[in-house]
């Protein structure tokens, strides 16, 4: 672990690295087929991630994206789950927890909030995926 | 800019680096010149006494009192201790109410809130938006049985100067004790205890080039204010703060205030050159908010909110800088800056707030990496923001139904 600057700021090499090149930020077209948008957090506690996820043919995930407003883990814990969720179906998606973030991320305790807010923001991508397109073969109607 | 001394300090309201000439003057009173001065019996002794005094006299020439006033102590956060338990607890027959701010250093909140727990009173004044607390609203708040006012001179986080003098005015007449935290106003602003009508004022050595663990208070003679004690022992300090005084520290706090007092005028014409050029440098910027007044503020003190980027991310973002945030959401309970939303700032605005604290040491090439550098990583962070991207799309973000977590 290597401690940057100011009290209690303890940040792993991974943290770091996520934090100064993070992996697809950005935003898709609003009415680009296959999008669902998740939506967490709220400004008065620090944190909004915003995850995006496009659904391709077979209802695997083919892309994401992700804006986040918050400290440096809730950035690369969202930045981490875009790479992870691409190429998994919506199931697989959702099977992704908290812990293995935080795990991969080596999020101190303070910390752990923002694991949870990142698999909080890939369920709310899923569930508006699902509210919007119905469930996965709707995206492959979608998609012919 | 690679070769430049990384991080650059912006950081001065937090501490201040001693200065060479009160590290120099400091040394050999730890060496050569050990001596207790307390020591009666021999010349160790009389010449640690003789040199304590003429630094009691420095602090008191910083400030214009006597030197008889000034009683040595641990640092500010013990001087706020003493003088507010010493004089609730002296006094505590004439009343038990206590009037003090809002914006208020922990040190005198937190004490405060020990005297509540053992029986006293007290009233958190709201400051106004600009962070000044309105004398109206101050007077409006005492009552018959209020016995102490405590008001800081200068706001630590955003350098606001509180009219003290107007305050000691009002105290005066109805009969109240004025103490005055005055830890951040040494060297930056005039502090006349001739004039100002204050009781009991607190310093720090090492907000203003000297060393930590060395503070006064000042305790006034005529009309004479009483304490109860709260460190017990030899008697050292008349009385009012025992233990064995540390000599190279109450040395490097006198020969600081000394210089402090000598060179003040011209270092705070300078500090405040280097203040608007950062300001000046940072204007352009979207959605950018100045905390606390500008006009009735120490030069050195600028404290902004960057909205739309979280407080902890911009520092992370500028590891090249050494500033303070006004957002402890590092601590488990996620908290913003209580002096922030106490001037009515929303969270999201004190979550995203940046103290800087020019000094001593700080050179314009040093405001002007800190200014290109601002620009440049919160541009990148607002292009990483949900919230600038909803702001940029015309969302108010106050109409949002968040989900709280």
């Amino acid at each position: 672990m290597r401690v940057t600057e100011g009290k209690h700021m303890a940040y792993s090499e991974k943290v770091i690295d996520h934090y100064e090149h993070p992996r697809n930020v950005g935003s898709f077209a609003k009415d680009e087929e296959g999008v669902a948008t998740g939506m967490v957090g709220a400004p008065a506690c620090g944190d909004v991630m915003k995850l995006q996820i496009k659904v391709g043919a077979g209802g695997i995930i083919e892309d994401a994206k992700f804006k986040t407003y918050g400290c440096g883990s809730a950035i690369a814990s969202s930045s981490l789950v875009t790479e992870w969720v691409k190429g998994k179906t919506l199931d697989e998606a959702g099977g992704i927890r908290n812990t293995q973030i935080a795990e991969e991320l080596a999020l101190p305790p303070v910390k752990i909030h923002c694991s949870i807010l990142a698999e909080d923001a890939i369920k709310a991508a899923i569930a508006d995926y699902r509210k919007k397109y119905g469930e996965e073969d709707g995206a492959q109607k979608a998609a012919d | 800019m690679t070769d430049r001394k990384m991080p650059i300090y912006l950081d001065y309201s937090a501490t201040t680096p001693v200065d060479p000439r009160v590290a120099d003057k400091m040394i050999p009173w730890l060496t050569e010149h050990f001596g207790n001065p307390a020591s009666r019996s021999h010349a160790f002794g009389w010449e640690a006494e003789e040199a304590v005094e003429n630094a009691r006299a420095e602090v008191a020439k910083l400030v214009n009192c006597d030197a008889k006033e000034i009683v040595w102590t641990s640092g500010a956060t013990e001087s706020n201790n003493l003088a507010i338990k010493g004089a609730a607890h002296f006094y505590a027959a004439k009343g038990k109410h206590i009037v003090t701010v809002k914006t208020e250093h922990k040190a005198v909140l937190d004490t405060v809130r020990e005297l509540e727990r053992v029986g006293f009173e007290a009233t958190y004044l709201e400051p106004e938006p600009s962070g000044l607390v309105d004398p109206a609203k101050f007077e409006a708040a005492l009552r018959p049985d209020t016995i102490l006012a405590s008001v800081m001179m200068v706001n630590n986080e955003i350098g606001v100067i509180q009219p003290i003098a107007e305050f000691g005015e009002i105290l005066r007449r109805k009969g109240v004790l004025f103490h005055v935290d005055a830890a951040q106003a040494t060297g930056k602003v005039p502090v006349d205890l001739a004039s100002l009508k204050v009781d009991l004022m607190s310093f720090s050595a090492h907000k203003t080039y000297g060393p930590k663990g060395i503070g006064a208070l000042y305790v006034r003679r005529k009309p004479r204010v009483r304490l109860e004690a709260q460190m017990h022992g030899g008697g050292h300090e008349k009385g009012m703060r025992s233990g064995t005084l540390a000599t190279h520290q109450i040395i490097g706090m006198g020969e600081a205030f000394r210089l402090a007092r000598l060179e003040m005028a011209t270092e705070n014409e300078r500090i405040r050159m280097l203040r608007d050029r950062l300001l000046d440098g940072l204007k352009g910027m979207e959605e950018l908010y100045v905390n606390g007044d500008l006009e009735h503020r120490v030069p050195h003190n600028l404290n902004v909110s960057f909205n739309f980027v979280e407080g902890e991310s911009l520092i992370m973002g500028m590891k090249e800088l050494a500033v303070s945030s006004g957002s402890a959401c590092t601590s488990a309970s996620l908290e913003p800056s209580y002096v922030l939303r106490a001037l009515g700032r929303n969270d999201e605005l004190a979550h995203s707030s940046i103290r800087f604290t020019i000094g001593r040491w700080t050179t314009e090439a040093d405001i002007d990496f800190a200014v290109k550098l601002l620009h440049e990583r919160i541009g990148k962070l607002r292009e990483m923001s949900p919230l600038w991207e909803m702001y940029k799309e015309g969302i108010d973000l106050n109409t949002v139904q968040w989900a709280a977590h």
